[in-house]
């Protein structure tokens, strides 16, 4: 990249399934206090921000004209990116590599549990004309979208029954996860079915959670405490159309993904890369994008938990316990994720932490009904 | 004509035509519904309302009050000082006269939005309701107004806790 980024300070505040005691705006405040303290700045001297937001998940319409205020952003520029926050994050980065901006905030903040009638919200992704008269919970869309990955790649219900065991079970030593728990994969697979072959265990639970990244230059960022240099990025779109996509391949992660690894020089990702935190919504987007990610080759990732995973990549995938152990947080969750790698590059996740993370990838879907996906790799060394 | 030879040519239509489905149409009605943590300063500010009282905050280093209150001050962003308790009587800021409804259709009675600075808030510094009790053709930047609580029993932590602001 011709001018280099890093991520100088993140906030946050600790998913949980509910948070009535604060209203987005306060939540989002103490995050930001949070991001200033440890980037060393004064909003003053923030140059532009960025919110990631979707004005249905909010109730809102306009959605940043109400996020200055909580960020210190009053009179400065300010635009919404209607994606995951990963996707804020390359927008912010990109500002900054046109050496036309030196800091910058990204925001992004989760209320799910404020809204009342979500799969109406969801339903609301959905084409008006020809998918949404069918009038059926447009969960189902996972539903197809797992059944044709299995056929395609040879997996089994037992295969992804073990991936949401182990990351709810690594969930549970992660103090950011509400949803950790020690749970069998013989339990997932007697979980209730829903939407066949999802069944409950599979859906990811919504959490509320706030966060703030704040970036920077290189000359900025070179002056700071162990900032985590941003060593490339890309997000993709595939077809939206229900009735002629690719539903085996995550297309939009692998092309992401391939030019993420150009930027960063990876040849090896499973090598090369010490920590990812990825997808794994209903846990077949686990082995969906660990195949998109090269990871795998196709139909390999199945894998993983496999005697002899001398790359031990069960370990190094998800040790957070993913979205299914942390809560889906609409556009902040791929902030959580950047969070997660942030915390190993820096050692500080304590019984999760890998030893010796140098690189790490961040990966986000933008959910249901959606081919969007997003890639950024952070390195603690430029 | 397009390159694929698909025509592209209009058709003028009636509102006949939907009525009787000669042309294919879908209806969706939303369903939408939220329900938002008002947190800490709503919170305080909806309570306020019900015992008939306007609640701000005070911000030492900026030395401003602010209603509607917020626990943060935006411009020096740190932890506002104090709550305090405002008069419910003000002057009008600016105003608006709606002659017609959401649908436009013409209103007998006009509407009267303004904001209303609140005395003991900060210059600039109010809340957004509507006047009544007052000739649309009388009213006046800088108008001396009272608020018009609900019997105290129809309270219910609500911004409509004031049934509007009234000269004084």
């Amino acid at each position: 990249m011709n001018q280099n980024v890093a991520i100088i300070g993140i906030g946050y505040t600790v998913p949980k399934p509910k948070t009535p005691e604060v209203s987005y705006k306060e939540m989002t405040y103490l995050a930001a206090q949070m991001a200033y303290k440890e980037a060393k700045i004064s909003p003053k001297e923030v140059e532009s921000f960025v919110t990631a937001a979707e004005d249905l998940h909010e109730g809102t319409s306009i959605f940043d004209e109400y996020t200055p205020d909580q960020l210190g952003a009053v009179q400065k520029p300010m635009h919404t990116v209607s994606g995951d926050g990963i996707q804020g994050i390359i927008a912010a980065a990109l500002q900054i590599m046109t050496g036309a901006f030196d800091l910058i905030v990204v925001e992004g903040h989760s209320k799910a549990s404020n809204i009342v009638t979500p799969t109406y919200v969801l339903n609301y992704a959905l084409d008006p004309v020809i998918n949404r008269p069918l009038n059926i919970n447009p969960h189902y869309i996972a539903g197809l979208e797992m059944r044709a990955y299995m056929q395609d790649s040879k997996t089994s219900e037992e295969d992804v029954a073990n991936v949401v065991a182990h990351n709810l079970t690594r969930a549970a030593l992660n103090k950011l996860a509400p949803y950790g728990a020690k749970i069998s994969p013989k339990k997932v697979l007697s979980s209730e079915p829903l939407f066949e072959p999802i069944r409950k265990l599979h859906m990811p639970q919504t959490s509320d959670a706030a966060y703030v990244v704040v970036l920077a230059s290189e000359r900025i960022a070179k002056k700071k405490v162990k900032p985590v240099w941003i060593s490339g990025m890309s997000f993709c779109s595939d077809s939206p159309t229900l009735e002629t996509r690719d539903w085996t391949t995550s297309i939009s992660t692998q092309i992401a993904a391939e030019k993420a690894y150009q930027q960063a020089g990876i040849k090896n990702p499973a090598a090369e890369i010490d920590v990812f935190e990825i997808d794994d919504s209903f846990g077949y987007k686990q082995l969906q994008h660990l195949e998109a990610l090269k990871v795998y080759e196709k139909g390999k990732a199945k894998n993983i938990f496999e005697n002899g995973d001398k790359q031990k990549l069960s370990t190094r995938v998800n040790p957070s316990g993913g979205t299914l152990g942390v809560g889906w947080m609409h556009e902040a969750t791929g902030l959580h994720k950047v969070l997660e790698v942030v915390s190993q590059l820096k050692g500080k996740k304590g019984k999760a932490q890998i030893k010796k993370a140098k690189v790490g990838l961040a990966q986000a879907w933008r959910g249901l009904p959606t081919t969007t996906c997003a890639v950024v790799i952070l390195k603690n060394q430029k | 004509m397009l390159e694929t030879g698909i025509r592209l040519h209009g058709t003028a239509l009636e509102e006949e035509d939907f009525k009787t489905h000669r042309v294919f149409y879908t209806t969706d009605i939303p369903k939408l519904q939220y329900a938002w943590d008002c947190g800490v300063a709503m919170g305080h500010y909806l309570k306020g309302l019900k015992q008939g009282k306007l609640l701000g905050t005070y911000c030492k280093k900026c030395k401003r009050t602010v209603i509607p209150p917020r626990v943060f001050c935006e411009l020096c962003f740190r932890n506002m000082d104090k709550w305090v308790e405002l008069k419910d009587t003000g002057i009008v800021n600016t105003f608006s006269i709606c002659y017609v409804t959401w649908d436009m259709k013409k209103l007998i009675y006009p509407e009267i939005p303004a904001v209303i600075e609140i005395d003991g808030a900060s210059k600039g510094k109010g809340i957004l309701h509507l006047l009544a009790e007052v000739d649309p053709k009388q009213v006046k930047l800088g108008m001396k107004v009272k608020a018009v609580w609900k019997p105290k029993s129809e309270r219910e932590g609500s911004i409509l806790d004031i049934k509007y602001f009234k000269p004084i």
